[in-house]
């Protein structure tokens, strides 16, 4: 096994997920198959190969720092779930 | 009048010559989506009221005897992960059910300077994931040839409207095939351009290093019209290429004399279908008779392209829907205190294959798997992208086949998720390489289902890979076919 049901647990913990305790199963079987499968990749030797995390020649871009007309308050707050005074508004984050 | 199934340049003419009107053309792709979208199931929204409008516009334009565009008045649609101002974008996600953009992508600014008929949006798998349409969390989309079959993936329902007869073009977007392979299944052409040649800015993110927007259409001819159209440098978005365009129609040529075609043995894999294998040879074989030269290449690593392609797909995509916690748009499920409220949100309204793969992404990314994985992953890249690099200092393009496969049943692989992934092996290597591909129909399975061929060019060499697949077509009448809309026996 490459990655066992505490594994999928954890993983989904760092997603923000929660999964039902018959789907854990699952999903366990389902990456592991994967990570099987993968193992032709891990076991490749890669020693002096640059990764190539993007295809284009790209540095940074720049621009220059001038105020542009920018989306509307209201309409970037159109799309929210909850919003106040001009603001996203989100549960309590802090005690008291 | 039967108008929708003809190319654009057919009906372009046709509206410059007032053998027809916009409204008329729209209004014959209304009824067309009566008849059949009920079994196809293409389109998530349809917008008559603007597109009728739109058309109405047009004619009054031709009437007061101004030259149009080569798109204006002939009805499209967008793949909804391609954001539409004040038009819902689901991305056939319940996250974004009810997402209104506020803002258009830059390929529909660009498309609005043209004045299209735009009727809606289409179905899609949920944030385009997957192969076969089955993942998006509406419904299914239909294959065309046949109704029990998948359309492809993951614009399947931009490649089931055009070739359904519901839309005339389409746009889609292509992170591991998601253009080329339901055009092939549905019988069209289907250009992943260069990555950069098109802007992203305003396509939902998937895999940011591998997602590209591009036309599907049913000829060549109307494919280098539409890339005309929507390719070029964008100030909005910073991995957009700055380089001058070319007019694609130029490269409308049938001439592939002393052309240099490679033919990269790895691609015919093992277990390919003999129908998809007997197609693509005969392709190739017609391509050399008609003067180009063909010759076998190696590139040693397309084994690896398959993992490390949905390790760093995954591990982009963890990332980047990260942004769905319930706080600014998309769905809220409300929880007990802020962290609940955030899974509670992406739990309930994510897909099954959504969560596999922001877990996988997670995994490979984490403290311990990092460097196994994500990092030689990246590395593996290196190496695929090297194997286009030597054989394009031999050869002009690479011709293989699209997908091992024609279009399958639905629901044959949606319990696999390891074998579905499988039948990206022809297609990701494209995207890791930031090369661009192109499908075009080259035979049809013993069961009536389209197979595509696939022509992969140097970066920016648009051009080759029209002239290759224009030459082709015209060379063959698959293009004329019509999808009959039949169920199996």
């Amino acid at each position: 096994m490459k990655i066992t049901r505490k594994d999928v647990e954890n993983v989904a913990l760092l997603s923000r997920l929660e999964i039902p305790e018959a789907e854990v199963e699952t999903y366990t079987g389902q990456l592991n198959a994967f990570l099987e499968y993968a193992d032709v990749l891990t076991s490749l030797d890669t020693k002096g190969v640059e990764p190539t995390a993007h295809v284009l020649p790209l540095k940074n871009v720049f621009r220059a720092d001038e105020v542009k007309p920018s989306l509307d308050r209201e309409l970037a707050l159109s799309n929210a779930p909850e919003q106040e005074n001009g603001y996203f508004k989100v549960p309590k984050i802090m005690e008291g | 009048m039967n108008l929708f199934n003809k190319p654009a340049h057919v009906l372009h003419d046709m509206l410059i010559n007032k053998e027809i009107t916009a409204v008329e053309l729209t209004n014959d792709l209304f009824a067309r989506i009566d008849e059949v979208e009920g079994e196809v199931k293409a389109y998530i929204t349809q917008t008559r009221e603007a597109a009728l409008a739109k058309a109405k516009a047009v004619d009054e334009k031709i009437a007061r005897g101004e030259e149009i565009s080569f798109l204006e008045g002939i009805p499209g649609v967008v793949k909804d992960n391609i954001c539409t101002k004040g038009v819902k974008t689901t991305c056939a996600s319940k996250m974004l059910e009810n997402f209104v953009p506020p803002y258009n992508a830059t390929v529909v600014e660009k498309l609005n300077a043209v004045s299209p008929v735009i009727l809606g949006k289409a179905n899609l798998d949920e944030f385009a994931m997957g192969g076969s349409t089955e993942n998006s969390a509406f419904y299914p989309t239909h294959n065309p040839w046949n109704l029990d079959c998948v359309p492809g993936g993951s614009s399947g329902g931009s490649a089931a409207a055009v070739a359904a007869g519901s839309a005339i073009w389409s746009l889609g977007s292509d992170t591991g095939g998601s253009i080329r392979q339901p055009a092939s299944f549905c019988g069209l052409v289907g250009l992943k351009p260069t990555y950069g040649r098109v802007s992203r800015f305003g396509l939902v993110a998937f895999a940011s290093s591998l997602d590209q927007i591009g036309p599907i259409t049913r000829d060549v001819t109307d494919c280098a019209h539409v890339m005309n159209i929507i390719a070029g440098y964008d100030k909005n978005d910073s991995t957009s290429i700055n380089a001058e365009v070319p007019d694609y129609t130029k490269s409308l040529v049938k001439d592939v004399k002393g052309l240099k075609i490679g033919l990269p043995k790895e691609y015919f894999v093992a277990g390919m279908d003999a129908d998809v294998e007997k197609a693509v040879r005969g392709a190739i074989k017609q391509l050399e008779d008609m003067g180009a030269e063909v010759v076998e290449v190696s590139m040693p690593h397309t084994e690896y392209a398959i993992s490390a392609y949905y390790l760093i797909a995954t591990a982009e995509a963890s990332s980047n829907l990260a942004r769905y916690d319930g706080v600014s748009y998309g769905a809220r499920v409300e929880g007990t205190d802020i962290v609940d409220m955030f899974k509670k949100t992406r739990s309930e309204k994510f897909g099954q294959e959504v969560k596999r793969r922001i877990m996988l992404g997670t995994y490979a990314l984490s403290a311990g798997y990092y460097d196994a994985y994500y990092l030689q992953a990246l590395r593996v890249r290196t190496l695929v992208k090297q194997d286009f690099d030597k054989a394009f200092e031999k050869v002009d393009v690479l011709v293989t086949p699209i997908a091992p496969t024609p279009a399958y049943k639905i629901g044959d692989m949606v319990s696999d998720p390891m074998k579905m992934y499988l039948q990206d092996v022809c297609t990701v290597p494209v995207n890791l390489s930031g090369v661009p591909g192109i499908s075009v129909p080259c035979g049809f399975s013993d069961n009536g289902m389209p197979i595509g061929l696939q022509i992969i060019g140097k970066p920016l060499d648009e051009e080759t890979l029209i002239r290759t697949a224009y030459t082709f077509e015209q060379n063959n009448e698959f293009h004329k076919s019509i999808a009959p809309l039949r169920e199996a026996k």
